[in-house]
This record gives C-alpha cells, sequence and structure tokens, in this order.
C-alpha cells in the first residue's frame, strides 16, 4: 500500500470515529427521547438544547418523507415503533391512525392555553402542535404587471383569464395536493367537486407531483424560481416565507395567499403505542407545547403555533394568514372517503 | 540427480505422457525434443510439480518429489514467454527467489548484481520491465530462475519469438552458461537444431513416452527408427515394410552429368552447408547436403553417388509399450 | 504444517465465499423477505394490481430508448477517451462521473431550468435526464475497454483495404461487443429502476415500477401491492441480467489486452478536428446543468457555515458526514465485493456474475421498510444504528466492485503464480506478492466508484440516517423542500459541493490506479 493510500485509509477510520463518537448510540434508552417525524420538522439548535438540559434527555430525531410517509412508517412498525413520539400526522391522516391503535392517550400539559378549534381528538391520542393552513397563492407582481385582478374564490379559477395559470400537486403524492383536493370536496360538496375539477382541466391547470417542484419550479412568484404560473396550491405561511428568504428583503410580500381557498390543517404528535419510554415521550410532548418551542415553529417551519398568546415574527405576524373559518371535513369522513375521493380525481383530471 | 520414472498423465480421455523414463545428470543439459502435442510441455510441468503425475515417480539427488508442492522442490523453471513480474523493476523480479528464502537484502542484491552480470544485463537493476527488449526480458527470466540456486533448470521453448541472429546467439551463450556454472538443466525445444546446439543429450519425444535419448552425435548416426530420423531431419529414408534405411545427406554426392538420372530440384544454402534436393526419373526423391560452394542448379541433370557408410538400417517404428488410439506420425 | 494441504485451501476458499455470502444474506436478503412476506400475507395472494401491464411496459420501453440514446451519446465520448491522449483527459474521465452521483432530485431541477417550455415534462425530458445521469457508464466501461484493444488488427484492416468506417463496423466494434453489451445491460437496470427522473420530469401519470412501487408502498400504505411489484421487478431485472450475461458470453472473450499506455495516442489530422467537437458537445452536456446549480448556488455560500432550522448541524457539516459514511462504506463494499469477486474469478466469467448487480433491481424503498421491520428486536436491532447508513450504501456500492475486479482476477496470467511457486512462494504468498499488486489498479478504480456511489446514495439511507448526522443528499433533499430563494440556493450550494467532492474522489483514484502502473 502506497502512502497516500494508507493516508486515506486512516482518515476514513478517524472520520468514521468522529461520526460515532457524535453518534453516541451507546447511551441507555431512558436517557434519550426518539422523536419520529417528516422531512419538514426542523427545530433551532438552541431550543434543542434547552430541552435536552431541563428534562435531561438526549433528543434524538428520524426524520424522512413527508408527513403520510412518516405515519405509514409508523404504521408498518405499530407495536415496535422506531420512537417513543411521532410528530407531524396532520387531521387528513388522523382517523387511520387512530383506527389502527397508533398511539397511547396522554393529556398533555399546556393543552389549556390551546384553543378548542384545534382539540381534534378528545380522547387525547394526538396532541395539536401547530396548524398551517394549506391555501393558493398567487404572484402578485405578476397579476400587476398585466393587469389582471388576482383570483379571489376557488370558482373564480374556471375563468378563462386564469387559464393555464394554475399549478397544483397531486393529491396521490402530496399532503398539499391532498389538502386542496379535500377543499374542493368541502366548498362544492359530493355532487359538485368533480364538476369543478372538469372546468379546472379544461382551463389547463398543470398538475405535478410534488409540492418542490410545484412551489420552487413552476411558482413563478418564489425566490429564484423560473416558473411561470402565478398561482399554487402551498401554505398560509408562504408569503412569509418569500419575504424572510429574499435575497433582499422586499418592501411588502410578494406573493398573497387566496383565503377564500383554504383548507384546515392541523399538525400533531402522540406517543406511539408499544414506546418503552412513556414518560420520556410525554416529557416531549409537554414540551413542545411549552411557549419556548411554540415562538421557534414559524420560522423553523413555516406553520403558526397552536397555544394562545405566542408571539409571532414580524414577517409572519404582517404576511402570514390564519383564516377565521377555512374550509374544513370531518376526519372521520376523510378517512373513509379519501381513497375513494382520489381515484376518481385521477380519473377525472388526468386520464 | 533428476530422475523421472513411468510418468503418466492422462488429460481430458488421451495420455499426454504415456509412461516416460528420463535421466538427468548432474551438470548436464537434456535437451527434450519433439512436435507440439508430444507432451514435452507436460513431463516439464509434472517435473515442477504443476501438473499432478496419475503415475510414476520423479526423483531428485535420491529424494522421492512424491507430494512437494512446487515451492518446495527447487526446481526452477522459464516459460516461453518469460511471464515477468510486470509490476516490478528487474532487481524485483530476479531477487523474488531469493526473497522466498529468507535472504537478506544487502546479500539478495549482490546476487542480483552477480547474476545480472552474468547474463550480460550488469547494471540494468531499476530497469522497468516493460521497457526491455525481447533479449534483454530472455535474459532477466533466466537471472531471475537461477538466482536461488536451483539443483535443476527446467526452460520450456524459452527462446522462441526471437529473430535468428538473436535466437541463435542466445543459444550458444546459454550453453556456455550451463557448462560455466555446471547448471543441470531440461531444455524443451520443437527445434532440432537448437536441441542439439544445447544438449549435451537430447531426448525425442513422440506421443507421449520417449523415442530415444542420445547424444547429438548418436542420435544422428543411429536414430531409432525411421519417424526419429525423419524428425530430425534425416529425410532419404527408404521404408522396405519393417525395416528402412536412412542416408545421411552428407554421404550423397550429386555429379554433374547429362545421362544421369536424375535432376535437381532445388537448391538451399544454410550458412557453410548447401543442401541440394533431385529427383530421379522414376519419381524418388534424394537429398544431398555438403560445404563449399555449389556450382549444380536447379535443372541439372545428374548422377548419384551414395557412400555406404552413411546408410544405416533401423526399423520402421519401434516397439511401444501402448497402443496409441491416435495412430499416424504426429507433423514433424 | 503443510500449508498446501487440499483441504485447508477448501476451507479457505469457502471462508472466503461465506463473508459476502452472510452480509449479503443478512443486510439484503432477509430484510427484503421479511416486507415482501409481510405484503403477501396482508391480503390476497400474488394478484397484479390493475394496470401492472402497461406499467411494465412503459417501464421496459423507456429503459430500451434510454439506453440506446446514451449509447449514441456515450460511444463519441468512449472514443475520444479510449483512443487518444489529450491534456485533461484524466479531468474529463472524473467529470463524466459527476452526474452520476449527483441526487436526482438535484439534477431533475437543474434540467427543469435547462429545458424548454414545453419539453420539461414528458418523454423527452426523461431520456434527456437519463442519458446525462448514464453516460459516465458507456463512457468509462467502453472507453476502459477501447484503451486495451490492440491496434494491431485495425492496421492489419487497414492494409487489406478496409477504409476507416469499414474498420470500425468489422475490426473494433466486435472487439468491444462485451464492453458494450455490459455498459447497455448496466444503463438498462438503471433505467429500468430509475426513480427520482420519472417522478419529477415524468409527471403525474407517468409510472414506471419503481415510483408505483413507492407510491404503493410509502404513500399508500398498500403493502400488499407494494410487495407483488416487488416481486415482479425482481423477475424483471433478473431477466434483463440473464439476457445480458447470455450477451456477453456469446460475444466471447475481451481482446488481447494491450498496455494502455501503448495504445493511447495523440490524435492526427481530422481526428483533431473530431475530438475537438466531441469534447466541446460532451462538456455542453455535461457541464450546463451543472452550471445551472452554480448559478442557482452563488450568494448562498456563506449560509454553508450558518446555523439553519432546516438541519440540526451547520450545512458545511453534512459534507464531513457524507464523506465519513461514504469511506465507511466503500470500506465495506471493497471487503465484500472484493472477498465476493475472488470467489466469483476462480471460475470463468459465467451467469453468476450478471446476477452479481441483482441487489440493484431491488427497490430501496422495499429495501428500506425491510430494514425497520427486520431489525426491531435483539439480537438483531440494529435499526436505529449509525452504522446501518454505511451498510445500506454499501450494499449498492459492492456490486459494481465486484464488477471491476473480478475481470482484472480473471486476467491475471496463471503462469505468473507457476512461476512464482517455482521460485519458492507458497500459495497464499504467491497470492500475496503477485494477484494483489496486479489488481491494485482495478481495486483503486473500483474504491472510486464505490465511493461516489456511496456519496450519492439516497433511497435506502432515507430510512436509516440519523437526523443528527445529515449526508449531503439528505441534507439537499431538506432544503429543496423549504420555500424560499435562500433554501434554494443552499440545496444548489451543497449540491456543488458534493460534485466538487466526487471530482476530487475520481481524480484521486485515477492517481493512484496509474500510479501502480498499467498490467491489469
Amino acid at each position: 500500500m502506497t502512502l497516500c493510500h494508507k493516508a486515506g485509509v486512516a482518515l476514513a477510520v478517524l472520520a468514521a470515529a468522529f461520526v460515532a463518537g457524535c453518534g453516541g448510540s451507546g447511551d441507555s434508552r431512558s436517557k434519550e427521547v426518539v422523536l419520529v417525524t417528516h422531512d419538514s420538522f426542523a427545530i433551532p439548535k438552541q431550543v434543542k438544547a434547552a430541552f435536552e438540559r431541563e428534562s435531561g434527555l438526549k433528543l434524538r430525531i428520524l426524520q424522512g418523507g413527508d408527513a403520510g410517509e412518516a405515519v405509514n412508517r409508523a404504521l408498518l412498525t405499530k407495536g415496535n415503533p422506531q420512537g417513543d413520539v411521532l410528530f407531524g400526522i396532520d387531521n387528513n391522516l388522523l382517523s387511520r391512525a387512530l383506527d389502527e391503535g397508533l398511539f397511547e392517550p396522554y393529556k398533555a400539559g399546556g393543552l389549556d392555553q390551546v384553543d378548542n378549534r384545534y382539540l381534534l381528538d378528545p380522547t387525547h391520542h394526538v396532541t395539536p402542535i401547530d396548524h398551517g393552513d394549506v391555501c393558493l397563492n398567487v404572484d402578485r407582481k405578476w397579476f400587476a404587471s398585466r393587469g389582471i385582478a388576482a383570483p379571489r374564490t376557488l370558482a373564480d379559477l374556471r375563468e378563462p383569464r386564469y387559464r393555464k395559470l394554475l399549478v397544483v400537486e397531486n393529491p396521490a403524492t402530496s399532503t398539499p395536493g391532498l389538502a386542496f383536493m379535500l377543499a374542493t370536496v368541502a366548498r362544492f360538496g359530493e355532487s359538485g367537486w368533480r364538476e369543478y375539477w372538469r372546468g379546472l382541466r379544461a382551463n389547463g391547470v398543470l398538475v405535478v407531483d410534488g409540492w418542490e417542484e410545484a412551489y420552487t419550479a413552476r411558482f413563478s412568484g418564489a425566490g429564484g424560481s423560473k416558473g411561470t404560473r402565478p398561482i399554487v396550491v402551498s401554505y398560509a405561511t408562504s408569503p412569509a416565507a418569500e419575504v424572510i428568504f429574499a435575497a433582499k428583503p422586499p418592501a411588502t410580500a410578494p406573493t398573497a395567499v387566496v383565503v377564500d381557498s383554504c383548507f384546515r390543517q392541523i399538525e400533531l404528535a402522540g406517543v406511539l403505542d408499544g414506546t418503552k419510554n412513556v414518560a420520556g415521550a410525554h416529557v416531549l410532548i409537554d414540551f413542545m407545547l411549552s411557549e419556548r418551542f411554540q415562538t421557534s415553529v414559524p420560522e423553523s417551519m413555516f406553520v403558526l403555533p397552536v397555544r394562545d398568546g405566542t408571539p409571532l415574527p414580524d414577517a409572519f405576524r404582517r404576511y402570514a394568514v390564519s383564516p377565521a373559518r377555512p374550509l374544513e371535513l370531518p376526519a372521520a369522513e376523510i378517512g373513509s372517503n379519501r381513497d375513494r375521493w382520489i381515484d376518481e380525481w385521477t380519473r377525472t383530471v388526468l386520464r | 540427480m533428476l530422475s523421472v520414472r513411468g510418468a503418466r498423465v492422462a488429460m481430458g480421455g488421451h495420455e499426454a505422457l504415456a509412461g516416460v523414463d528420463l535421466d538427468v545428470e548432474r551438470g548436464t543439459t537434456v535437451a527434450v525434443l519433439g512436435p507440439s502435442g508430444s507432451g514435452k510441455s507436460t513431463l516439464l510441468r509434472a517435473i515442477a510439480g504443476l501438473q499432478r503425475l496419475d503415475d510414476g515417480s520423479v526423483t531428485l539427488g535420491g529424494r522421492s518429489l512424491a507430494g512437494v508442492p512446487p515451492h518446495r522442490r527447487e526446481i526452477g523453471l522459464m516459460f516461453q514467454d518469460d511471464a515477468l513480474f510486470p509490476h516490478r523493476d528487474v532487481a524485483a523480479n530476479v531477487s523474488f527467489g531469493l526473497r522466498m528464502q529468507g535472504v537478506a537484502p544487502p546479500a539478495a542484491a549482490a546476487r542480483v548484481a552477480e547474476l545480472l552480470d552474468l547474463v550480460g544485463l550488469g547494471g540494468r537493476e531499476h530497469r522497468r520491465v516493460a521497457s526491455l527488449s525481447g533479449g534483454e526480458r530472455k535474459r532477466v527470466a533466466l537471472a531471475r530462475a537461477l538466482a536461488p540456486s536451483p539443483q535443476v533448470l527446467l526452460l520450456d521453448e524459452p527462446l522462441g519469438a526471437l529473430d535468428r541472429a538473436l535466437h541463435d546467439r542466445l543459444v550458444t551463450e546459454l550453453r556456455g552458461l550451463f557448462d560455466e556454472i555446471r547448471q543441470t538443466a531440461v531444455y524443451v525445444t520443437h527445434d532440432v537444431a537448437e536441441a542439439f546446439a544445447v544438449g549435451t543429450q537430447v531426448a525425442v519425444m513422440r506421443e507421449g513416452m520417449i523415442a530415444q535419448v542420445a547424444t547429438p552425435e548418436r542420435l544422428w548416426a543411429a536414430p531409432a527408427d525411421a519417424w526419429v530420423a525423419r524428425f530430425i531431419g534425416l529425410t532419404n529414408i527408404d521404408e522396405r515394410g519393417g525395416t528402412s534405411f536412412v542416408t545421411r545427406p552428407e554421404g550423397v554426392v550429386f555429379r554433374s552429368d547429362a545421362s544421369g538420372d536424375a535432376l535437381v530440384i532445388s537448391s538451399h544454402r544454410d550458412g557453410p552447408v548447401v543442401t541440394l534436393c533431385a529427383r530421379y526419373d522414376d519419381g524418388r526423391e534424394i537429398v544431398s547436403a555438403h560445404t563449399g560452394l555449389a556450382p549444380l542448379t536447379p535443372g541439372a541433370r545428374v548422377s548419384v553417388e551414395i557412400d555406404p557408410a552413411a546408410v544405416v538400417e533401423v526399423p520402421t517404428t519401434i516397439a511401444r509399450e501402448a497402443p496409441h488410439p491416435s495412430a499416424g506420425d504426429a507433423v514433424g | 504444517m503443510d500449508t498446501n494441504s487440499p483441504a485447508l485451501r477448501r476451507g479457505w476458499h469457502v471462508a472466503v465465499a461465506l463473508v459476502p455470502a452472510a452480509f449479503l444474506a443478512l443486510f439484503f436478503a432477509f430484510p427484503l423477505a421479511s416486507i415482501l412476506e409481510r405484503g403477501l400475507t396482508s391480503a390476497g395472494g400474488l394478484s397484479l394490481p390493475a394496470g401492472t401491464g402497461a406499467l411494465l411496459w412503459f417501464t421496459a420501453w423507456q429503459a430500451a430508448a434510454s439506453t440506446l440514446l446514451t449509447l449514441a451519446a456515450g460511444l463519441p465520448l468512449a472514443w475520444a477517451i479510449g483512443r487518444f491522449r489529450f491534456r485533461g483527459r484524466s479531468l474529463a474521465r472524473a467529470l463524466v462521473l459527476v452526474p452520476f452521483v449527483l441526487p436526482t432530485v438535484v439534477v431533475a431541477t437543474a434540467f427543469l431550468a435547462l429545458l424548454p417550455a414545453g419539453y420539461e415534462r414528458g418523454i423527452w425530458a426523461i431520456l434527456a435526464a437519463h442519458v446525462f445521469f448514464n453516460i459516465a457508464v458507456v463512457t468509462r466501461v467502453v472507453g476502459g475497454a477501447w484503451s486495451t484493444i490492440d491496434p494491431a488488427s485495425s492496421e492489419a484492416a487497414a492494409v487489406l483495404g478496409a477504409g476507416p468506417w469499414r474498420r470500425a463496423r468489422e475490426v473494433t466494434l466486435p472487439q468491444l461487443a462485451p464492453a458494450l453489451s455490459a455498459s447497455a445491460a448496466l444503463t438498462f437496470l438503471f433505467t429500468f429502476t430509475s426513480f427520482g427522473v420519472i417522478l419529477i420530469l415524468g409527471g403525474p401519470g407517468r409510472a414506471t415500477l419503481e415510483t408505483e412501487i413507492y407510491n404503493r408502498a410509502a404513500r399508500q400504505f398498500d403493502l400488499h401491492a407494494a410487495a407483488v411489484l416487488s416481486l415482479l421487478q425482481l423477475v424483471a431485472v433478473a431477466v434483463v441480467l440473464a439476457v445480458a450475461s447470455l450477451l456477453e458470453a456469446r460475444a466471447g472473450p475481451a481482446s488481447t489486452l494491450a498496455d494502455e499506455g501503448s495504445v493511447l495516442r495523440r490524435p492526427i489530422g481530422r481526428e483533431r478536428i473530431a475530438l475537438a467537437a466531441v469534447l466541446t458537445a460532451a462538456a455542453l452536456v455535461l457541464v450546463l446543468p451543472l452550471a445551472v446549480l452554480v448559478r442557482r448556488s452563488l450568494g448562498n455560500w456563506g449560509a454553508l457555515f450558518r446555523e439553519t432550522p432546516a438541519l440540526l448541524v451547520e450545512p458545511w457539516q453534512a459534507a464531513v458526514y457524507s464523506v465519513a459514511f461514504a469511506s465507511l462504506a466503500a470500506l465495506i463494499a471493497l471487503v465484500v465485493g472484493g472477498l465476493a469477486a475472488v470467489t466469483l474469478a476462480r471460475r470463468p466469467a459465467g451467469a453468476v456474475d450478471g446476477f452479481v448487480l441483482l441487489p440493484l433491481g431491488a427497490s430501496a424503498v422495499m429495501l428500506g421498510f425491510g430494514f425497520l421491520i427486520a431489525f426491531d428486536t435483539a439480537p438483531l436491532d440494529f435499526r436505529s444504528s449509525w452504522w446501518l447508513v454505511p451498510v445500506a450504501q454499501s450494499l449498492v456500492a459492492a456490486p459494481f466492485v465486484v464488477r471491476i475486479v473480478a475481470p482484472a482476477l480473471r486476467s491475471i496470467d496463471p503462469r505468473l503464480r507457476e512461476v512464482a511457486a517455482t521460485l519458492g512462494a507458497a500459495p497464499a504468498r504467491a497470492w500475496r506478492e503477485v494477484d494483489l499488486p496486479l489488481v491494485g489498479r482495478a481495486f483503486a478504480v473500483a474504491a472510486g466508484f464505490a465511493f461516489a456511489i456511496a456519496l450519492g446514495e439516497f433511497g435506502a439511507t432515507v430510512f436509516v440516517a440519523r437526523a443528527e448526522q445529515p449526508t449531503l443528499p439528505v441534507a439537499i433533499f431538506r432544503f429543496l423542500g423549504r420555500p424560499g430563494a435562500e433554501n434554494q440556493g443552499l440545496a444548489a450550494a451543497l449540491a456543488v459541493v458534493l460534485a466538487g467532492i466526487v471530482v476530487c474522489a475520481a481524480l484521486a483514484a485515477e492517481r493512484v490506479a496509474e500510479g501502480r502502473g498499467r498490467a491489469l
């Protein structure tokens, strides 16, 4: 072996040791708590450190995929879960998880600070942590420069002047896409929503698979995007994100939300059934409802806190929308009809 | 020194070696001569331990080599295509065997230098193998094989694919080298001239068996049978049933004679020797060889004089131990 | 002790073969079997879900079209790199590897920006992206083979009156046949199991087996359909590999191995123009998407060293973790793959060699799921262990190690070992002194490939990675999924870092390989 070979191997071994040292899987189970979640979960370092300091537990995070995938992974390992707490299940996915007995009930401390409309589960198998409605976003500059008024309602989208301007996500593969489809079901009812989508299809709607592509590549209002479509299905907090992450902070938000189209999206957490660290799970969920964590959610996850009185960052206060009466559907109804609706949607829009 | 008794090797349904006996005395070179397919390389590999014997034995210096693996036999091997280690330089190649013996680096380096001088490559220790010429590669392969002082050196057609002048020069050098260091060697070749030049004794092989072992002189004077005669270049053979009469070409003289009964059909000079071939009117051909200048050209009519001392009577085929499934002469 | 007894040697051989077999059984067969069993027993038998026929058809023909296009695009580049010596040759060879290792999400997004409106979705986009990804396979495999073809046979044909195209068709092409079919088989395999490209550039409604398996398993949690489709995919891939093996066997043994140093030459006359044209075209095709990425990344490089809520570590640390994991994965792949190669090289090339690539035909999401349910109880409860990441990565890298090292081992002249024996080297010693150095080059190449593949692996990693130790692809994906120009720019910057690491690694591997001498 040449010297440089030896050096390379030594380097790799050292690096591996570094990784192992940082990983430290030697801790006994009771000194750590494991959070299973999706890719959009984020927690600032100081907040995580604060938790670990106060609780004496090390927080390990396992994340991958979107909310639906995270829930499915939990369902896969039901009874012998990968972690102690699942965060990221939303009202659209709730009924199945409850039916399968994925969670153990726990009444979190701090629930008294949470508004009633977020309390979806009276049995406390799940605890609300944040909310972030799925709404249509429009590119204000695009519409202003052409002198067209931006759409104000869902029904507007069928008008010819909005032809080929809308991009949506496939509800079979995307959580916001699913939420938007449910919004149309909620608005137009069982009898009318398919007709609505036929109209959208005739009006040139573009369907893509995921939010990343829809927002960052297709939506003209996203910073740095080459997209050509000024209407997209995204989140009520996206305009605030555009302001925060803009290269140069603009005077006003470049995008706006179509309030009429918003569909309620509440994100919940629950103690996974079969976990060996129930005490740690409880501590974590309590922490997630605490002011410290709730204050961090807007800027880390682009969602709004459920805890009353949590201070919001400036951009969120100004540009993030929290509609008083968003569109909603009962979780049970979603659970029993979702697959059928997705099938019918696919037949109506894609085939 | 080296003794092979009753060696038998069966390969793919036929016998590559069909009962070979061979003795090699210390300090001599035995040239194993035969056409391709006669089993020469198999014999060599069997002696080296690279080929298992189905029957028979190999003894070296009185010690039986049965069950001894190749790396313990103290037998050197030089291949036709050198098989030098491409990833090492000359010194590393030559010193390989010494390293395996555990010789200390300074002593090894000294021996390498000594051997390179011996083969005429003094000072080339650090040349890369890829940059060597054909002749240089042979010499390195030889030095490498000799370095661990093997009791016997086996050479498998080592001088193939070389140009004529280099080939002849190396043959002479090899012979001289072996004599000088008193190396015991077994030298396999299909080239008669090479075998005669190199070998103290020549063993002629045919279809897995030894047809004759003799000095070159003896072989030329008294071939064992018509096949051997034909193989070593005595083409004037008159077969009469079980007996054949072999006439040495140097005992045939053509005299220019307008009323002669033969016509010269070819004339060929190889160095100092001229070989002429004439056809009798009845169709038989006869070959004459002599030194000196040759005024005779193809088309000349000649009469043929044969010295009776140059004619020897041999059996057409010598008795063979085992009947051979593939009958017929191997092409020489 | 007689170290040469046949029994002991056979024991050694068995032990050597057992290590990779056990590794594969534990980390591949077992998890896969677990998840398939779970899926198949959850509902009715082996019934194929509706629409499978169309799915299979689309998967197959887009793979075939991609393969043909990749061959067409890669051959000129292989010719350039395999025949000529020119400045920047090493760099060109290394750059060609970059698309191979970039995460598909990144590349697909870059392509979306590049392609003209109207073509950015659909079959043409898929084909373009596939060519971009797989051109490395054709270039390196065919180019490598080309530089070992003895030019003497082509020269002989020229003397006999054959013009350049005729020579190419009748002399060169047959000699390249094994390399061509090998690279075609590999490309077909990759494009058949392609996932990210189909997902993003195909648009909704376009699905291949792999994306459908992902949808059913991860999104819809329909394990039964996913399991059936996975089995179907495995069978289909096995068929592909069998056909490829047959083609390779029919094509005959590799041509006379000339020394690369003696084959490469400087281009003359019209060749220089052709060479320049090919290199320019290749540069455009390969560099343009990367240029898009670089442009996106501008202005965000500082953010690499700042904390961001999207990751638990500063972004630059993802690079460190990536390199650490990939190095370990490459090491594992070299050991496991190397031992497998030694075992396979004992036999002449045959069907078994083709099946070495079978693990690549298993769906990454099913394998990941398999990890989750197979390794959840003691004594096998390591699904949360950090070292499962390099293990998962090594599963994709090891087959390549075998495919590169086994032929090299086979090509060693057995006489060299015999000579070593007559010079006193016992079999094990002969192996160490002769075989090992001669395959050093192949090992270096394999190490480079394994490292690059491990770096870019994403599918299975995502199931076992921990958020505190993100790899570059995981981090890139994380940033891509968040709104805001800065996040997109950070994703692009990390992608550029990833590309940079790969180029450096490939160049280093080339340097080591060349330094060891050219003999194979």
